[in-house]
């Protein structure tokens, strides 16, 4: 009865594979591993345990980076990947492995109540591989979640284009990314500022490079353009694509009292007759 | 026969953060069915109310986002839901205009407009839930 260990951890996993899958989805439901995951968790753990065994069976060392390991290691990604994108933390993902160890080890005292070697072999092994595995999800976990921030960053920095004087009299804000941090409020307070500045009789907000406006957004529009009126500017809206507008239809917001263009050059063109209309006489004179 | 996709999880609704990446899986989905650029929007917009709502109406819930595979049509199926307050008057909640408090109170019946099918249902108390779907137009 000198079997490798590995062996006998196999064999012991696809002899009550049943049973221990059941377990471990109670040991998940126990621990804290996120609401309402319990019918993903569950599949989950139906689908990991088989490769996990015919891993430890095929692969020569405890080492998780070898190709036998790939298909477990596949899953556990993904899963992984998913979780840093929905919002969850690193400790909720690792858990997921972390909680085999009980309904396992458990398993094991049974099954080698009478064998102390087999039972800390089998143990021992398994302890191992699944810290490895654990750390797996954690490290793929960070990698995501780093995209994630710095793609996040990107969208901070974006939005904070400045506000550009086009001509005399005329600004132009061009926004860009998603309107939902409170830089929003930041960037249209530094629209207002300049327009105190430069004493600009109109201000163009272009927002072709806004994937959603939906009523905080245009909420947020629509408070500029009444401040900005009332410092003495006109604001000219641009860049609104045909479906952007159908949907600030349907949703039933009212921009009838603001001027809006399809292009920031239409705005713009707008822009300085209305600017040239006023200036002309006094020029002249 | 049908098969639906469900992302497996609910997603969680606590931050703005929460809510850019409910609306970015639901333009993923909105894509992945073939929805015109128009549908996509508006359902895009639709989910970014809903969300929000339950983000500064309940203080927080999640969404489950779920592709409908029906024999001949495909849809987006989305439910948000929340334990907050609930909705005395729904009437009164879904009446263009009306607010609780400092919105534009176009959300919820600009969401409805937005889509084909929209369903409500709240407790006083329990927490609100809300149902809506778009269909694939062939
Ligand atoms: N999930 C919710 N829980 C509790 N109350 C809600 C919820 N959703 C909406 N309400 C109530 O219904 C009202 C109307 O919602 P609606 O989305 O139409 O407007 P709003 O959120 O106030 O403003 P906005 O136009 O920015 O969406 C809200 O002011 C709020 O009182
Ligand atoms: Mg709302």
């Amino acid at each position: 009865m000198s079997q490798p260990s590995s062996n006998i951890l196999a064999d012991v996993i696809n002899k009550y594979e049943a049973e221990l899958t059941n377990d471990w989805k109670r040991t998940l439901t126990q621990v804290s591993v996120g609401t309402g995951l319990e019918s993903e968790l569950a599949q989950l753990c139906t689908q990991f345990l088989p490769l996990f065994s015919r891993a430890v069976q095929r692969a020569a060392q405890e080492n998780i980076n070898s190709t036998e390991w790939d298909e477990a290691r596949n899953l556990l990604a993904e899963f992984s990947r998913l979780r840093a994108r929905q919002g969850f933390t690193p400790t909720q993902t690792a858990m997921f492995i972390f909680s085999l160890k009980q309904p396992l080890f458990s398993l094991f005292r049974r099954e080698f109540a009478t064998q102390p070697a087999e039972l800390a072999d089998a143990t021992w092994l398994s302890n191992t591989l699944l810290d490895q595995l654990g750390l797996f999800t954690v490290e793929v976990f960070q990698q995501s979640r780093d995209q994630i921030i710095s793609r996040q960053q990107q969208e901070l920095l974006e939005l904070s284009t400045p506000v550009v004087k086009l001509w005399q009299n005329i600004l132009a804000l061009p926004l860009i990314g998603t309107l939902d941090s409170s830089r929003t409020q930041v960037v249209m307070e530094s629209l207002l500022q300049k327009i105190i500045e430069t004493g600009a009789a109109i201000a163009i907000i272009d927002i072709t490079g806004v994937p959603t406006v939906d009523t905080l957004v245009a909420q947020h529009l629509l408070k500029t353009v009444a401040a900005a009126r009332l410092m003495g500017a006109d604001c000219i809206i641009s860049g609104i694509r045909p479906q952007i507008a159908q949907t600030i239809v349907h949703l039933g917001v009212d921009l009838e009292d603001v001027i809006t263009k399809a292009t920031l050059a239409d705005a713009f063109v707008v822009a300085l007759q209305r600017t040239g209309a006023t200036l002309s006489p006094t020029l002249k004179a | 026969m049908t098969s639906d996709v469900q992302i497996p999880s609910a997603m969680p609704l606590y931050t703005d953060d929460d809510v850019v990446r409910v609306r970015a899986q639901v333009r993923q989905f909105a894509v992945e069915i073939g929805l015109s650029l128009v549908d996509q929007t508006k359902v895009v917009t639709a989910a970014s109310e809903l969300a929000r709502n339950t983000l500064r109406h309940a203080g927080g819930g999640e969404a489950r986002l779920q592709i409908l595979q029906r024999e001949n049509m495909r849809g987006l199926h989305l439910a948000f839901s929340d334990r907050g307050p609930g909705i005395a008057d729904i009437g009164l909640a879904m009446t263009d205009g009306y607010t609780s408090g400092g919105g534009l109170g176009l959300g919820l019946g600009g969401a409805k407009r937005l889509v084909d099918e929209f369903e409500l249902t709240t407790e006083v108390g329990k927490g609100t839930t809300v149902v809506i779907i778009k269909w694939k137009r062939f």
